[in-house]
């Protein structure tokens, strides 16, 4: 061994708690998960024991209920929980990681002890809601609006693909409370049971079964001024300041997604024989593993430099961007690969791949489209105001 | 009540073993290490036995900087403290020498009662334990299924395994060491708390000095015991391997355990 040393982006703390997870995956998820994908919904009480163990409050400061963590701890728990295989289940476990952090940065005391500690607790379920049925990449031509009326805004439209909507026990909501654009935009949590508040059956989707996505509808629904976070009109920055970290999440989720997909690949192409030889003797197979160990690698590899840098306070906004739209691919390559591998046995439920390549799917399109993602990397290599 | 876990840092029993160039031990560099199986069952009875008695859990390791990893773990599994026996002179000791300097360092903590694992995965001695007693002069008992602190936390109700499944129930008067077995409870899971609260948890270091122990006594060179090589044994003759799908091999197997084996 040299004495070189590089940068090891965990430590032993970091590993302390992908145990935990682990076992938590280990015991308490994977005896069920196939049940709860085929059912579409996972149990509440799951929010109750994450909770217990510390894993949803990953990343929050210990004042507003959390455990505190690094940005690491963060992504070496959504890398244990993606174990699980199911993507669904990690999105709705994990809804609040998009609906709580402008509350824990820009609300008061006063809404961080309503809004943000019983989620952490496992008591509440949180969700957030920016897409609108038309305006989805385009989110400063949201039109769900908010009227002022005393101490309260009223609120009409509607929200569509909303992760963890139908159970979901408070909303973070974008809405139109100013002129048309970027700078009419606020956030207010909306509470379930609020009148005038509805959501739809659980949509049928591709992937992501375990998790509930759901309509939302406002029909003259009164949320009290005191449920906004940060200023009026404001909105729009924190939403960006948002997707950084939900980014960054979802790049996480695609690396771990495209390396247990590798990971199934490689065992059966080494027990799997046709011809009478392992299909792992066939060079277009050694060479395709090759391929995707690589490129599992590098996507990890730059997502841990990034995640690095956030962790410094450099800003990453491009690289983010980068990241997720690499990643995305990588996983999509990669989860194709090994379906294909898989032959057949990849195209049946009873075999994980096939899971993960509808799971797949999704991470080029939530969070930011990739076509979104590379608009952003252009803007910025082309210096052009960010609008 | 306050109890001391003696905790030992094993290479995991999944982990691939290389011999080391001199022979004597393996090859670390590389080797994932875990906490001792059965001590983790000490380390939960410790902590069970501590909520219910608004006591508290010291754990204590001998061992080098690695240990500090499983310290870690104990710690954010709620062990309020821990001592490590680092120093150079502790290493590589026989269990007269390692039990010596876990009992001087445990005689400092004003102990109610030691729990230990009753055995470790790496060497397996299962004499530490009674080392511990011995100089402690406490009372000790060994492979431990049940445990249970009596009214007023001056003794304890202990059930051991004995041979032939009988189960051998008897009460010890406290402090005592107790060594368990793997399974005697459920271990919990390091809360995520629980492991950030870690990190600001107390590990001392004490000299042998700081124990009131020369050199000569700990150690290498308070060994009696001098291994002389490690080995893997030849692989042995006889292996026979099983053909046919899973319900054709279970029948030959069963038939074999009964025929030849005769242990069915
Ligand atoms: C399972 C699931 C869960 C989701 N969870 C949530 C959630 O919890 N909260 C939430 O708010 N939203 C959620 N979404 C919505 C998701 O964020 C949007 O679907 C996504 O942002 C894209 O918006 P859109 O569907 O309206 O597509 P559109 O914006 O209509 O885009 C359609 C296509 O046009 C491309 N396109 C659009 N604009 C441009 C452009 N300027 N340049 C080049 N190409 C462009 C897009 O890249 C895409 O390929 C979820 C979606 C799904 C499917």
């Amino acid at each position: 061994m040299s004495g070189e040393t590089y940068q090891r982006y965990f430590g032993s703390q970091h590993r302390l708690v992908r145990e935990t997870v682990r076992s938590f995956v280990r015991d308490e998820i994977l005896p069920h998960v196939d049940a709860w994908e085929e059912a579409g919904s996972f149990p509440r009480r799951l929010y109750r024991r994450a909770a217990e163990l510390g894993i949803l409050g990953v990343g929050y400061p210990e004042t507003c209920g959390g455990v505190g963590g690094d940005v690491f701890t963060g992504i070496a728990v959504a890398e244990e929980l993606t174990g699980s295989g199911s993507g669904g289940l990690v999105a709705g476990l994990g809804s609040h990681h998009i609906a709580l952090p402008p509350i824990v940065r820009h609300g008061s005391d006063e809404q961080k002890r309503r809004f943000v500690a019983p989620v952490l607790a496992g008591e509440r379920i949180a969700a957030l809601a920016v897409t609108e049925p038309d305006a989805g990449s385009d989110v400063a031509g949201l039109r769900t609006t908010a009227v002022r009326d005393g101490e309260a805004y009223v609120v009409n439209g509607s929200k569509s693909f909303i992760t963890s909507g139908c159970r979901a026990d408070q909303v973070t909501v974008a809405v139109r409370t100013g002129g048309p654009g970027a700078a009419g935009i606020s956030l207010l949590v909306v509470e379930a049971g609020t009148p005038g508040y509805s959501t739809s059956p659980p949509m049928k989707k591709m992937g992501w079964w375990a998790s509930d996505t759901a309509q939302l509808f406002f029909d003259d629904c009164r949320v009290p001024v005191a449920n906004r976070i940060g200023p009026e009109n404001a909105g729009f920055k924190l939403l960006m300041e948002n997707f950084q970290s939900e980014r960054l999440q979802m790049v996480v989720i695609a690396n771990a997604t495209a390396r247990l997909a590798l990971d199934e690949a490689l065992r059966y192409a080494a027990e799997r024989r046709a011809f009478g030889r392992p299909l792992a003797d066939f060079q277009v197979i050694r060479h395709r593993l090759a391929d995707m160990a690589t490129e599992v690698t590098i996507s990890r590899e730059f997502a841990y430099r990034v995640a690095a840098k956030i962790q410094a306070g450099v800003d990453q906004v491009m690289e983010v961007s980068m990241a997720k739209s690499f990643a995305a691919a990588v996983c999509e390559r990669v989860t194709h690969a090994a379906v294909q591998i898989f032959g057949g046995y990849g195209y049946v439920r009873e075999y994980p791949v096939e899971r993960l390549f509808r799971d797949g799917r999704i991470l080029s399109i939530g969070g930011g489209t990739s076509e979104i993602m590379k608009e952003i990397i252009a803007k910025r290599l082309l210096a052009e105001d960010e609008k | 009540m306050r109890i001391a876990v003696c905790i030992k840092q094993v290479p995991d029993t999944e982990a691939r073993l290389r011999v080391r160039k001199d022979g004597l031990w393996v090859e670390e560099e590389d080797l994932p290490f875990v906490i001792n199986e059965s001590d983790n069952y000490a380390l939960e009875e410790a902590l069970t036995i501590a909520e219910k008695t608004a006591g508290e859990v010291v754990v204590v390791s001998l061992g080098p900087e690695r240990v500090k990893d499983a310290l870690r773990k104990a710690l954010a599994l709620g062990a309020s403290r821990a001592v490590h026996l680092a120093e150079e002179a502790f290493q590589g000791g026989d269990a007269l020498a390692t039990g010596r300097a876990l009992a001087a360092a445990i005689a400092g903590q004003e102990v109610d009662l030691v729990l230990t694992g009753s055995q470790s995965d790496d060497v397996g001695y299962g004499a530490t334990g009674s080392v511990i007693a011995g100089h402690l002069g406490w009372p000790h008992a060994w492979l431990v299924m049940g445990l249970e602190i009596e009214e007023g936390g001056t003794s304890a109700r202990v059930t051991r395994e004995m041979e032939s499944g009988m189960n051998e129930i008897f009460r010890l008067q406290l402090p005592a060491v107790i060594e368990v077995q793997a399974g005697i409870n459920h271990p919990r899971y390091a809360s995520l708390k629980g492991i950030m609260a870690a990190k600001r948890k107390p590990i001392e270091r004490p000299s042998p000095a700081d124990l009131g122990l020369e050199a000569s006594q700990i150690g290498a060179a308070g060994s009696r015991l001098e291994v002389l090589e490690v080995a893997f044994p030849d692989s042995g003759e006889g292996a026979e391997m099983l053909e046919g799908d899973a319900a054709t091999m279970a029948r030959t197997l069963v038939e074999k355990l009964q025929r030849e084996a005769r242990v069915l």
